[in-house]
C-alpha cells in the first residue's frame, strides 16, 4: 500500500504535523488524524457546509480540499473562533442569546461562514446574509433565528 | 405511578419566575465552541473502522456471499453477514428488524446492507468491501404503492397476508393491513350536503434530512458486556431492540447517547449499531460506523409515499356534513409506517358526525419507512385542507370562518375515543384572523393559502432522577434525548418548582444502565413527559426538605412550609425560626441523613392536543414553475411555552421543513429501482436564500394536566404546511396542485392546464 504523506499545517495558530492518505479530505484529517471534531462532516460533497473552515483566509468546505493541499497553510476552525478562553466571538454570543442553534450540528460551519461574511461585509442586508449562508444547510431552525443572530452580531461588531 | 401528579397542581394564576423566560441553554456553549460530541465525534483506543456493503438491486435473491478474499486482506479484522445474527422468524418485529439492518434471504431495496467489515483503516475497509462477492438473482421490483397493490405485482414476502380483510388468508400480497375507521352514516351525511368536493392526491417519500449522518461506536468485551455510543432519539428502545435481535440480555447492552445532530423521527430506529456490535464481537475491538450522506439517503428511512382520495360535503352555511377517504401508504419492505395516525388525525379538529376512512399499508422495494414529525399526517392533511379550502371557496365563505364554523370545542370526543379537556383550536383560528398577515391584502401576482393541523401530542414511559448536591445545586438524570433544547426546558421546570435560579440546575442524558425504561423522544412528548416526572421528583425533594427542617427545628412537619426556594415556619405559632434555603438544609444534613433525591417513573398521561393555523403567501414564476414563499405566519396553541424562543424555533423549523416537502423534496427512483438523488445537491432541502422569516403567534390555552400547562409543540408545525403552500399556489395560479412535491415541472403543467381552462391567474 502506498505510503502516507507527511503534512505540516497550522490550525488556529498551532502547528501540527500528521500523516494522511493522498486522497484523504482535509475534514477527515482534521477530525480523524488531529481529533479536532468541532468541524462536522454532513455530506462529503460540498453541499451542506457543515465542514466550513478558513484556508489561508478563504472560506472553503474542508470536505472538498485534500489534506495534502493544506501543507503549509493556515487553517481556522470553530475551535479557534473564541478570542480567549473567557471571551466568545460576538457571533457565538448572539447565536446563544437568540437561539440561533437547535441541535447544533450545523452551528460550527455556520459560525465560521458568518464570520467570513462579517469580515468582508460588516453591514450585510438580510438577503446578503441569506445568500452568503445558502451553502450551509440547517434542518432544525428554518434559518430565521440564524439570520437574526448574524444581524445582531454584525450590529454588535459595528459598535466595536 | 405517582399520586402527587394526579392533581397536577396547575395554577392558572401562578406567579412564574422562570417558566416563560429565555435563558441560554446549558448545552449551547459547547455547541458554539465546537466541543459538543455528536455520534461521529468519539474515539476509543484501538478502534476499528466499520463499513457496510449494500445491495445495488431493489429486489434480488441473495444466492451466496463469498467473503473469503475480504477476510484475507491484511488489516481486515472482521467480516459479517446475516449468518452472524441469530435467526428470527420473518414477518415478526425482530425478524423484520434484523433483516432490515442486514439482508437475509433477499435484498429488498437499493442500499439494503448485505455485509459489513471492520478494518484497521478506512482505506482498507473500503478496499475490502470490493472484495466481497455477492451472487444476486435479480427479481422484478415494485416501488409505487399503487402498483404494489395490483394482483400481478412482484411479491416481496411470500408469507404476507393482509390483516383486516376477510378471505385474504390464502392470498399472497404486499398489503400488510386494511384499516377502516367509521363514525355515523356518511351516505346520509353526503345526502345532506349542498356542496361535495372529491379529489385525488399523491405524495412521494421525503427524508428527515438531519445534517448529522448516523454514527456509532460499539465495544464488545469478552465477558459479554457491550458499550454502545450513538446518536439516537431512543437509547432505551435501541437497547431493547438490540437485545431482541441479538439474543443478549438488556443489562449487558449499555447505550449512551451522544449529542443528536437532528433526528425529526429518523433516529428512532437503528441501522449501524447492531452491525458494529457484531463486528466488535468478532474482532474483539471497538468498531465505529459512520454513515456517509449517500448511505443516509439509500439506507435509512424516508417517510411514506401516499396515494389517496378525499371526499367531503358541506351545507351552504359551511357545516361539514360528511367526510370520507381512501388512502394507500407506502412502507418500504417492512411494516412500520404508523399509517394509523392518519385516520385518527386527518380530520380531527373539525367536529364531524359522519366519517368513513379506509387505509392500506403497502410494502414496496424502497428503504424501510421511518418516522417523521407527525408520521403519516402532513401528507394527508395536504389533501384534506385542499378539499376544505375548495368547499369554502364554493360557498364563498372566508376560509378561516369556514374552519371556525366546524371547529371542535372543549370536551370534544374524538374519532379515536379520547375526550379532550380545554383545547385551543378556536382561539388559534381567531388569532390567525387578527394577524397583520391575514389583514393585509395579498400582493399583486401572489397567492395566499390557509391551512390547519392537529397532533395528538404524547406522553408515555418516562423515568428521571433529581439529585440535590451537598451545596444545594441540582443535577438531573434523564433517559430521553434532547432533540433541540429539552435540557434547558427541564432545568427551568425544576428550577421553578424548587424556587432556585436555573443556573443551579444541570441535566445530563445518562446511559441506559442508569435509569429505567424511557420511551423514544418522539411525538412531542419529551418536554411534557420529563416535565411531569421532574416536577414530581422535585416535590419529593421538597417533602424531604420539610421533614428535615422539622427535625432541625423540632416542630411537627405540618408546621413547615416550602415557598420561593425557602423552608419557613408555617406561621408565627410554630416558632421563630430563620428560614432555610435548600443549600442550608443540604449542607446541614447531607452528612447525617444522606443526600436528598427525588426519583420518579411514570407512564405519563394527559398530553394536551395541539393545533396550528398557517397563513402562507407565495409567488409562482410563470416561466419556470418555481414557487417562492414570500410570507409565512404560524399561529399555534402551545399550552404554555416553557422557553418561548425554543418553542418559536420548533415552529419555524417545522414550517420550513414542510416548505421543502411542499416544493422540492422527493425520492426519485430509476426504472432499475435505484435511488437517483442520494445527495443534497439533487435532493434539495431549503437553503437560507430560499425562504423568508417565519412569523409566529403562540396561543397559550393551558393544558391543566401539566403543572405548568404545557402542550407538546414539535409535531404540529409541519402538519398544515404543505396544504397551506398548496392552497396558496392554487390561489396564485388558478388550480390547486394535488401532487407532492409541487416542484417546478408539475406547477408548469398546472399553469398550462389553468390557461387551457381559462382559470389562470398570475
Amino acid at each position: 500500500m502506498a505510503k502516507r504523506s507527511h503534512i505540516t499545517l497550522s490550525v488556529n495558530g498551532d502547528e501540527y504535523e500528521t500523516l494522511c492518505e493522498p486522497d484523504q479530505s482535509l475534514v477527515d484529517v482534521l477530525r480523524n488524524e488531529l481529533e479536532l471534531t468541532g468541524t462536522k462532516e454532513g455530506c462529503s460533497t460540498g453541499d451542506c457546509g457543515a465542514c466550513s473552515i478558513r484556508l489561508d483566509g478563504d472560506l472553503v468546505c474542508s470536505c472538498l480540499v485534500l489534506g495534502v493541499e493544506a501543507e503549509g497553510k493556515e487553517i481556522e476552525t470553530i475551535e479557534g473562533m473564541a478570542p480567549s478562553p473567557d471571551e466568545l466571538h460576538p457571533l457565538q454570543t448572539k447565536f446563544l442569546e437568540i437561539n440561533g442553534l437547535q441541535c447544533g450540528i450545523c452551528t460550527p460551519g455556520i459560525l465560521v461562514a458568518a464570520k467570513a461574511l462579517l469580515e468582508e461585509n460588516p453591514n450585510p442586508t438580510e438577503t446578503e446574509i441569506r445568500f452568503w449562508l445558502a451553502g450551509n444547510l440547517c434542518r432544525c431552525t428554518g434559518y430565521d433565528k440564524i439570520i437574526r443572530s448574524v444581524q445582531a452580531a454584525a450590529e454588535e461588531m459595528r459598535k466595536g | 405511578m405517582a399520586s402527587i401528579l394526579e392533581e397536577s397542581g396547575f395554577n392558572p394564576g401562578a406567579d412564574l419566575k422562570i417558566v416563560g423566560t429565555n435563558p441560554i441553554k446549558h448545552d449551547g456553549l459547547d455547541k458554539v465552541m465546537g466541543r459538543a460530541k455528536f455520534g461521529a465525534d468519539a474515539f476509543l483506543p484501538g478502534m476499528l473502522v466499520g463499513k457496510i456493503l449494500r445491495s445495488p438491486h431493489a429486489h434480488a435473491n441473495i444466492k451466496s456471499i463469498d467473503t473469503s478474499k475480504a477476510e484475507a486482506l491484511p488489516g481486515v479484522k472482521a467480516v459479517i453477514t446475516s449468518s452472524d445474527f441469530p435467526e428470527k422468524k420473518a414477518g415478526t418485529p425482530p425478524g423484520d428488524m434484523t433483516r432490515n439492518v442486514m439482508a437475509r434471504e433477499k435484498a429488498l431495496y437499493d442500499g439494503h446492507p448485505v455485509a459489513a467489515i471492520a478494518a484497521t483503516s478506512e482505506k482498507i475497509a473500503k478496499k475490502a468491501l470490493k472484495l466481497i462477492e455477492v451472487d444476486y438473482e435479480i427479481l422484478p421490483h415494485v416501488i409505487d404503492p399503487v402498483e404494489a397493490m395490483k394482483p400481478d405485482a412482484p411479491i416481496l414476502h411470500d408469507y404476507l397476508r393482509t390483516k383486516g380483510v376477510e378471505g385474504a388468508e390464502d392470498k399472497q400480497t404486499n398489503v400488510t393491513e386494511r384499516m377502516v375507521t367509521q363514525l355515523g352514516d356518511v351516505d346520509a351525511g353526503f345526502e345532506e350536503a349542498d356542496v361535495i368536493v372529491e379529489r385525488s392526491y399523491d405524495s412521494k417519500p421525503m427524508h428527515q434530512g438531519y445534517i448529522e449522518p448516523q454514527g456509532c461506536i460499539a465495544d464488545y468485551s469478552e465477558d459479554g458486556q457491550i458499550e454502545v455510543w450513538c446518536c439516537t432519539q431512543a437509547p432505551f428502545v435501541y437497547r431493547d431492540r438490540l437485545s431482541a435481535i441479538l439474543d443478549i440480555d438488556c443489562n449487558k447492552i449499555n447505550v449512551q447517547q451522544s449529542e443528536l445532530g437532528g433526528g425529526f423521527g429518523g433516529k428512532t430506529g437503528f441501522y449501524g449499531e447492531p452491525l458494529a456490535i457484531m463486528l466488535s464481537k468478532k474482532a474483539s475491538r471497538a468498531v465505529k460506523i459512520v454513515l456517509s450522506r449517500i448511505e443516509v439517503f439509500r439506507g435509512t428511512g424516508p417517510v411514506s409515499g401516499t396515494s389517496y382520495s378525499i371526499k367531503m360535503g358541506c351545507k351552504k352555511d359551511g357545516t361539514i356534513t360528511a367526510a370520507s377517504a381512501e388512502m394507500i401508504f407506502q412502507a418500504g419492505p417492512y411494516a412500520g409506517s404508523m399509517y394509523f395516525n392518519a385516520p385518527n388525525a386527518m380530520f380531527t379538529r373539525y367536529d364531524l358526525k359522519n366519517v368513513d376512512i379506509t387505509a392500506y399499508e403497502v410494502l414496496s422495494n424502497r428503504q424501510k419507512v421511518a418516522s417523521f414529525r407527525a408520521p403519516c399526517v402532513p401528507q394527508i392533511v395536504f389533501g384534506v385542507e385542499g378539499v376544505v379550502d375548495e368547499m369554502a371557496r364554493k360557498i364563498e365563505m372566508d376560509p378561516i370562518d369556514f374552519r371556525l364554523k366546524n371547529a371542535c370545542e372543549d370536551g370534544h370526543t374524538t374519532i379515536y375515543g379520547d375526550t379532550w379537556g380545554p383545547i385551543g383550536f378556536i382561539e388559534t383560528l381567531k388569532q390567525a384572523k387578527e394577524t397583520d398577515h391575514y389583514k393585509t391584502p395579498v400582493k399583486e401576482g401572489e397567492g395566499r393559502g390557509i391551512s390547519t393541523g392537529f397532533w395528538f401530542n404524547r406522553g408515555g414511559e418516562t423515568a428521571a432522577s433529581l439529585n440535590l448536591a451537598p451545596d444545594g445545586t441540582v443535577t438531573i438524570a434523564t433517559g430521553t434525548a434532547d432533540v433541540a433544547g429539552s435540557r434547558i426546558s427541564i432545568s427551568m421546570m425544576a428550577a421553578e418548582e424548587l424556587g432556585i435560579p436555573v443556573d443551579q440546575v444541570r441535566v445530563k442524558m445518562v446511559d441506559t444502565n442508569s435509569l429505567g425504561f424511557n420511551r423514544v423522544t418522539a411525538g412531542s412528548r419529551t418536554t411534557f413527559s420529563v416535565g411531569m416526572v421532574i416536577v414530581d421528583s422535585a416535590r419529593k425533594c421538597i417533602a424531604e426538605l420539610r421533614r428535615r427542617a422539622a427535625e432541625i427545628w423540632d416542630v411537627p412537619e405540618d408546621g413547615v412550609i416550602f415557598e420561593d426556594g425557602m423552608v419557613r415556619p408555617a406561621s408565627a405559632n410554630v416558632g421563630d425560626f430563620e428560614p432555610m434555603s435548600i443549600a442550608d438544609i443540604c449542607k446541614k444534613t447531607t452528612m447525617s441523613h444522606g443526600a436528598i433525591s427525588g426519583h420518579t417513573e411514570m407512564n405519563v398521561t394527559g398530553a394536551g392536543p395541539g393545533f396550528a393555523v398557517n397563513i402562507v403567501d407565495v409567488k409562482v414564476d410563470e416561466k419556470t414553475g418555481r414557487t417562492d414563499v414570500t410570507r409565512y405566519t404560524v399561529v399555534q396553541d402551545v399550552g404554555k411555552a416553557i422557553h418561548p424562543d425554543q418553542v418559536v424555533g420548533q415552529i419555524q423549523g417545522g414550517a420550513i421543513q414542510g416548505v421543502g416537502w411542499a416544493l422540492n423534496e422527493e425520492y426519485i427512483y430509476g426504472d432499475d429501482g435505484r435511488l437517483q438523488n442520494a445527495g443534497f445537491l439533487d435532493y434539495r432541502m431549503p437553503v437560507a436564500s430560499d425562504v423568508p422569516m417565519v412569523d409566529t403567534v403562540m396561543v397559550e390555552v393551558p393544558n391543566p394536566a401539566h403543572p405548568f400547562g404545557l402542550r407538546g409543540v414539535g409535531e404540529v408545525p409541519v402538519v398544515p404546511t404543505m396544504a397551506a403552500v398548496g392552497n396558496a399556489i392554487g390561489d396564485a395560479i388558478g388550480i390547486r396542485p394535488t401532487s407532492l412535491p409541487m416542484s417546478p415541472p408539475k406547477v408548469l403543467d398546472i399553469i398550462e392546464e389553468a390557461k387551457a381552462e381559462g382559470v389562470y391567474k398570475g
